[in-house]
């Protein structure tokens, strides 16, 4: 495995008044992994991830990304650095004003200095690739589904052909079919363009077939963080709950039969 | 898992060409979107090669240079030509969907097997090749005359119009049997609500409706004051300003200034909740969105407009007073005295009647345009825009026809 760590998050603490969310949480991850982020509901892993892309300043300790601390960088450098991050956020978040295609080519304009056409060019490509069809491109983020928002905006976060690739419960919200041409999607991508992938699931098929590593948040920190078989025989109540409950044992044995 | 590993090694070995990978830069700054020095080129077929050559590097900063050549070497390509592109430096997406292009998937995909391409690559190009072979047979868009696009246009406003209408008379209807309704079974009336909205909309807009009145006041008596002093009839100030603030001008700069502090507060509000679907989680509880959202605020509407509507006539009137004091010497003792010997009360009346009117008219201009909101940030804008527009377009088209109503009666 590729020791080099691209992202360190080091003694982090974030505290939202009286409650604390993450206490001397310590994270890595590793160029061309795809590093699955799991916990219960409210363990704030979604609050991990924003801490991580620079959205919230943490109460404590040290986000490194590429070796630098986002907070303390300038604008200008910031921004560049912004620019190597993709992010699928849990809704999508597409700019509703703007059509999916006009969406897409909005970083392509801004930041590859492309003009109108070639961006639109290139995101009508890039709808084809995330699987919608070319008509999607010329609708508006309201008259889409929820299946084809998330594959839109995964579109989006492609544009700038991004180093590291963040996704908030990318299969949260399609059918199996769609979850599963997602997850391949992601590894062909991964395997191709060496992307590192943050990935925060509830799908436990995505962290089966999709994940180099699983990271555990509980108590307020990441309890482990390694293998997924590993991870799954941590002698934890709620790990145990968690990888061999009934829909754990059902995803185990699908990947063992593709496997 | 285990299936990935063999990949992930192929992925990470150093002379695997993968040029993502390595365009990750350690040191500050080479930090850019184009980091590499490889430029992509297209070499056609020459005596010495029988096939079309492309190499360099097909990334996103090469993309708005390359594709200029891609578009002119397309067309002069024969569809038996074959391709040579073991020369390719990086690929990301957007160099591949136009690798993909410039051969066409057909070509791409009889050419991969055979290629001399690391695996993670040919899964690549395939990805993307049967991609955009799905969505290449995109219908033509018809295009249609200017002339037809004008006057469909027109056409289009003006049925706009008339839907407009009528969709507004219909939800006053159903406010207003509504609100019979409910007129009748007290334990259905919504005092918080109710009291929060009058706080918002009564109680907050009494500053700045007070401080619009007493300025405009002012500044009628002001005119008053400069224009009859050529004939010597200064002391009619007094009833400009009286006549003009109790018949008009209080009602009408207050119902101004709700129609854009109010109406658009209700369509923002209303609208965000459509768009966040809770519109329709009240409906389906069982809950009237109806009782619940509009009836409070036209309720508040009702009781908060005609008191703001009093304070507006009596800072207005103080605002005349003050400029009678300060210009004209007239006391405002003298100023009460020429009131109430001049001005009946009916003037009063026909101002505080016309306040409950388009208090209703506002509160359901602003509640309706919020039902309208679709669900994006830019209608919540425009509907936002069209409330206020409408309430102060609807208010003052009512005060004129009241106010040529109520002359021709002689009231």
């Amino acid at each position: 495995m590729n020791d080099e760590v691209i992202i360190q998050v080091r003694d982090l603490t974030n505290q939202f008044g009286p409650q604390v969310v993450h206490q001397h949480l310590d994270l890595d991850l590793y160029r061309g992994e795809v590093l699955g982020v799991v916990g219960g509901s409210g363990t704030g892993k979604s609050v991990l991830l924003r801490t991580i892309v620079g959205l919230r300043e943490p109460n404590a300790g040290t986000v490194r990304v590429f070796g630098e601390d986002l907070l303390t960088l300038s604008t200008q450098r910031r921004s560049e650095l912004e620019r190597r991050f993709g992010v699928l956020y849990q809704r999508g978040a597409l700019f509703s004003s703007l059509t999916v295609a006009e969406n897409i080519a909005l970083p392509l304009i801004e930041h590859a200095g492309l003009n109108r056409a070639s961006a639109e060019r290139l995101a009508k490509s890039k709808v084809a690739l995330v699987g919608l069809p070319s008509l999607a491109g010329d609708k508006y983020p309201t008259e889409l589904s929820g299946g084809m928002v998330k594959r839109a905006a995964l579109a989006r976060a492609l544009a700038l052909e991004p180093d590291i690739l963040f996704l908030d419960e990318p299969t949260a919200g399609l059918d199996p079919i769609g979850a599963a041409a997602f997850d391949q999607l992601i590894r062909t991508l991964r395997d191709a363009l060496g992307l590192s992938v943050f990935l925060v699931t509830h799908d436990l098929d995505t962290l089966y077939t999709l994940c180099d590593r699983v990271a555990v948040l509980s108590q307020k920190r990441v309890l482990v963080a390694d293998r997924l078989e590993v991870v799954a025989a941590t002698d934890d109540a709620w790990i145990r709950d968690y990888f061999h409950g009934p829909r754990g044992r059902a995803a185990e044995q699908a990947s063992a039969r593709i496997s | 898992m285990d299936a990935a590993s063999p990949k992930r090694d192929a992925a990470q070995m150093p002379d695997n060409p993968c040029g993502s990978i390595t365009a990750i830069p350690h040191d500050r700054s080479s930090v850019k979107l184009s980091t590499m020095t490889n430029p992509p080129y297209i070499t056609l077929p020459t005596a010495d090669t029988a096939a079309l050559k492309v190499g360099g590097d097909w990334t996103l900063a090469h993309y708005g240079a390359l594709l200029g050549q891609v578009d002119a070497t397309r067309r002069s390509l024969a569809d038996s030509l074959a391709a040579d592109i073991s020369e390719l430096g990086s690929l990301d997406t957007a160099g591949a969907s136009l690798l993909v292009e410039l051969l066409g998937a057909d070509r791409l995909n009889r050419l991969l097997p055979d290629a001399a391409l690391s695996e993670e690559r040919r899964a690549l190009l395939q990805t993307v090749a049967s991609a955009m072979q799905q969505t290449q047979q995109a219908p033509e868009q018809p295009t249609r005359s200017t002339y037809r696009e004008f006057f469909g246009h027109i056409g289009e406003v003006v049925e706009g119009v008339w839907h407009k209408a009528v969709g507004l008379l219909g939800f006053v209807g159903m406010t207003l049997s509504a609100m019979l309704l409910i007129l009748l079974s007290p334990r259905r009336w919504r005092l918080t609500s109710l009291a929060s909205h009058l706080e918002q909309i009564g109680l907050n807009a009494v500053p700045i409706v007070a401080l619009l009145t007493f300025l405009v006041g002012a500044v009628v008596a002001f005119l008053g004051a400069t224009i009859l002093t050529d004939f010597g009839a200064t002391i009619y100030t007094v009833d400009l300003v009286a006549f003009s603030f109790l018949r008009e001008f209080g009602v009408l700069l207050t119902a101004i200034l709700m129609a854009g502090r109010t109406a658009s507060a209700f369509t923002a509000q209303i609208g965000s909740m459509k768009a966040n679907e809770e519109i329709d989680a009240i409906r389906t509880l069982g809950l009237n969105p109806m009782e619940l959202l509009v009836l409070p605020r036209v309720f508040a509407m009702l009781i908060a407009l005609p008191l703001l509507t009093f304070v507006a006539m009596v800072c207005g009137m103080v605002g005349g007073a003050v400029v009678c004091m300060l210009t004209l010497d007239i006391s405002p003792a003298m100023f009460l005295y020429l009131l109430q010997e001049n001005i009946p009360l009916n003037h009063f009346l026909v101002g505080m009647l016309k306040a409950p009117i388009f208090a209703f008219l506002i509160a359901v201009i602003g509640c309706l345009e919020g039902f309208k909101v679709t669900g994006s940030a830019q209608s919540v804008g425009e509907r936002t825009t069209s409330s206020v527009v409408q309430s102060i377009f609807v208010v003052i088209v009512v005060d004129a026809l009241a106010a040529l109503f109520l002359m021709e009666m002689g009231w």
